[in-house]
């Protein structure tokens, strides 16, 4: 079974518990391993001094390219992300794909209020939510699954870190070659 | 609620932003497609339905609002959102001008553009189900191509309903333009001669000799000019239905023919010797009094008994006016229809003038006014002076319905009561008084808030 990498990328050292929190809930929602993948490369080319952001798509790209060529490759960044018509986005998912970028510039809101434990359960349901879409998952309409769409941090909290059954049955299906 | 039928059309000249709107849009499980200039867009508008097109106001070419414009002639329903990154508020007003939906300044929040996507999601689904549920409220208030919902005209639509599955004779009632044709048609369309034909004589139009010749037909050398057998609407409404309009206006001579062939459903072709034996369910119609012209000698009692085996009464129009914005939201659909224009209702105003009006010409005369209106439009609205009707909304009353200024003032109150469906604020505003006044009014009068009378109390007020 192909595993999950999940990959750092941001600028800053790596947090430990961040990125195990969140292969915890990869390793759970898909039922895959989850390997931590390591290098000291980063899309320095996705930055837009402009917008003074990075473009989640020029990452996708080069997750690809640089990362392990197998499974699906996550890769959790510091820097915030953004797509040419949205003033951010929290990460992005190919559909269907490969790839699956996911950053904590969106999710730091209030966290220093509230404690760490909102970030790392911000982060694991984040980093669920894109790599869902790697495996195909479209939105979901229940607000409280893991791929309903998050327009705000606010509704990033709403969610469970989990796939509601319909989903969790979607990607039965998608894994299996069933309906599409 | 599902986006999978949603289609939506991106229109943008950078691949950047056509692939990552379009890629957004797709994991919100919408069906997305993308165009690279307004040209393009316009050909794939021209091939399929789109429920919402998300065009660039900034184009090579053709902009976002030359887009707009001619997408909205293609499919007036589609529901188009400008992006724009050159957010003036000229531009926004001129899209909204042009009929956009909403616009978006690029880069928008994911929030915003989300919430429109919804929103414009729940309102196409609202307006479908509205359709749906007018069409049904329509076929509820529908006898074939006739359009009611007053309780006298129900009881008529039940009435033919059972007359049609009999062969009885059926005579018509009712004043000119009120539907009588179009009632026997209905009724023939639901009898078991549906598939047979059915045939209209108008008995006014023609003299008695010409009348004779049309209902029963004659042999070759019948009269001068007869060069041939012709055969008369009775044989040619042979297995299905004969309606004989105007049927108060025939001769005494033709009363009595038309007597025989109903006792003995069969007659002689002018000039012929030879029987024929006809199958035909007659309908009869009049605007006539008959009862009154038997009393007067004019019209023959025991044909008048032969046609008059079921009475059906059409009421005239101006007392059930409560159906006439029911009948002009279905004639402006239909003109809409025929002339190729798009026409969305009547003015407040033209419906308020319509409410009032006497139609002593019932249906037709609404149905003419219409049209007239409808030509003279310049918008999608049809406004009072289109209608061109008569300077005094309230038409004299005609003889033998003369009425007190109270009572006029008291039926078209109940009239703007009915058509607002009863909404006091909207009818006050219409009828020029406050609500107050409009209130003690309807208290003095026992008016309902639907128009409708109040059931009389008992004397400890139950109902």
């Amino acid at each position: 079974m192909d595993p999950i990498f999940i990959w750092w990328i941001g600028e800053a050292a790596p947090d430990r518990a961040l990125l195990d929190h969140a292969a915890l809930h990869l390793g759970r929602a898909f039922g895959r391993p989850v390997r931590e993948w390591s290098s000291p490369e980063r899309p320095r080319h996705a930055y837009d001094p402009k917008r003074k952001q990075h473009l989640s798509g020029a990452i996708l790209k080069w997750l690809l390219e640089a990362g392990p060529g197998a499974g699906k490759v996550l890769g959790v960044t510091d820097r915030d992300l953004f797509i040419p018509i949205l003033t951010y986005v929290f990460g992005e998912g190919q559909l269907g794909g490969g790839a699956a970028v996911v950053s904590i510039a969106r999710l730091l809101e209030d966290v220093e209020l509230i404690g760490p434990q909102l970030l790392l359960e911000r982060l694991a349901k984040e980093a669920v939510h894109e790599v869902g879409h790697a495996f195909g998952l479209l939105h979901c309409a229940t607000p409280v699954c893991v791929m309903a769409r998050s327009s705000g941090v606010r509704n990033v909290d709403e969610k469970k870190p989990e796939l509601c059954s319909e989903c969790r049955r979607r990607l039965e299906e998608l894994q299996t070659g069933g309906p599409r | 609620m599902s986006n999978e039928r949603t289609r939506i059309l991106v229109v943008d000249d950078e691949e950047i932003v056509r692939e990552s709107l379009g890629g957004w849009l797709e994991k919100d499980g919408y069906s997305v497609h993308v165009a690279v200039d307004g040209f393009a867009a316009l050909e794939k508008l021209k091939a399929e339905r789109w429920s919402i097109l998300i065009v660039d106001l900034k184009m090579p070419g053709m902009d976002g609002l030359q887009v707009l414009e001619e997408a909205k002639k293609l499919q007036p329903e589609l529901a188009v959102v400008i992006m724009t990154a050159y957010a003036t508020v000229d531009t926004a007003v001129a899209a909204m001008k042009l009929g956009a939906y909403d616009y978006l300044v690029k880069p928008f929040d994911p929030e915003e553009l989300s919430l429109m996507m919804q929103k414009i999601v729940s309102q196409q689904t609202l307006v479908r189900e509205n359709a749906v549920l007018r069409q049904a409220l329509k076929r509820e208030y529908r006898f074939r191509d006739l359009l009611s919902k007053s309780p006298a005209m129900q009881a008529v639509f039940e009435l033919a309903r059972t007359a049609a599955r009999s062969n009885s004779t059926i005579l018509v009632l009712g004043e000119s333009g009120s539907g009588k044709e179009v009632l026997a048609r209905a009724i023939h369309q639901e009898s078991p001669r549906a598939e047979g034909p059915f045939v209209a004589v108008s008995c006014a139009a023609l003299t008695e000799s010409l009348l004779e010749s049309e209902l029963f037909g004659h042999e070759k050398g019948a009269f001068t000019g007869a060069i041939a057998r012709r055969k008369g609407k009775f044989e040619a409404a042979h297995g299905g239905t004969l309606f004989l309009d105007e049927v108060g206006d025939i001769g005494s001579k033709l009363q009595l023919d038309l007597l025989r062939v109903l006792e003995e459903r069969r007659f002689h072709r002018i000039g012929g010797n030879e029987s024929v034996d006809v199958d035909v369910r007659i309908i009869a119609a009049t605007n006539r009094d008959l009862k009154r012209a038997v009393g007067e000698g004019k019209f023959r009692e025991d044909l008048f008994y032969r046609l008059n085996v079921i009475p059906i009464l059409i009421p005239p129009l101006r007392d059930r006016r409560e159906d006439i914005p029911l009948l002009v939201e279905s004639f402006v659909e239909r003109l809409s229809v025929e002339m190729k224009k798009r026409l969305d209702g009547v003015s407040s105003e033209a419906m308020s003038a319509l409410m009032a009006h006497d139609w002593p010409g019932n249906v037709r005369e609404l149905r003419n006014i219409l049209e007239r209106g409808a030509v003279v439009c310049t918008g999608p609205v049809i406004q009072l002076p289109d209608l061109g009707l008569p300077g005094k909304p309230d038409a004299a009353p005609r003889p033998g319905t003369l009425a007190s200024l109270e009572e006029v003032e008291r039926r078209h109150v109940s009239a703007v009561l009915a058509h607002t469906g009863g909404n006091v604020s909207q009818s006050a505003r219409i009828l020029g008084i406050d609500r107050v006044t409009l209130y003690n009014k309807m208290r003095k009068w026992g008016l309902r808030r639907d128009g409708e009378d109040e059931p009389p109390r008992d004397d400890n007020g139950a109902r």
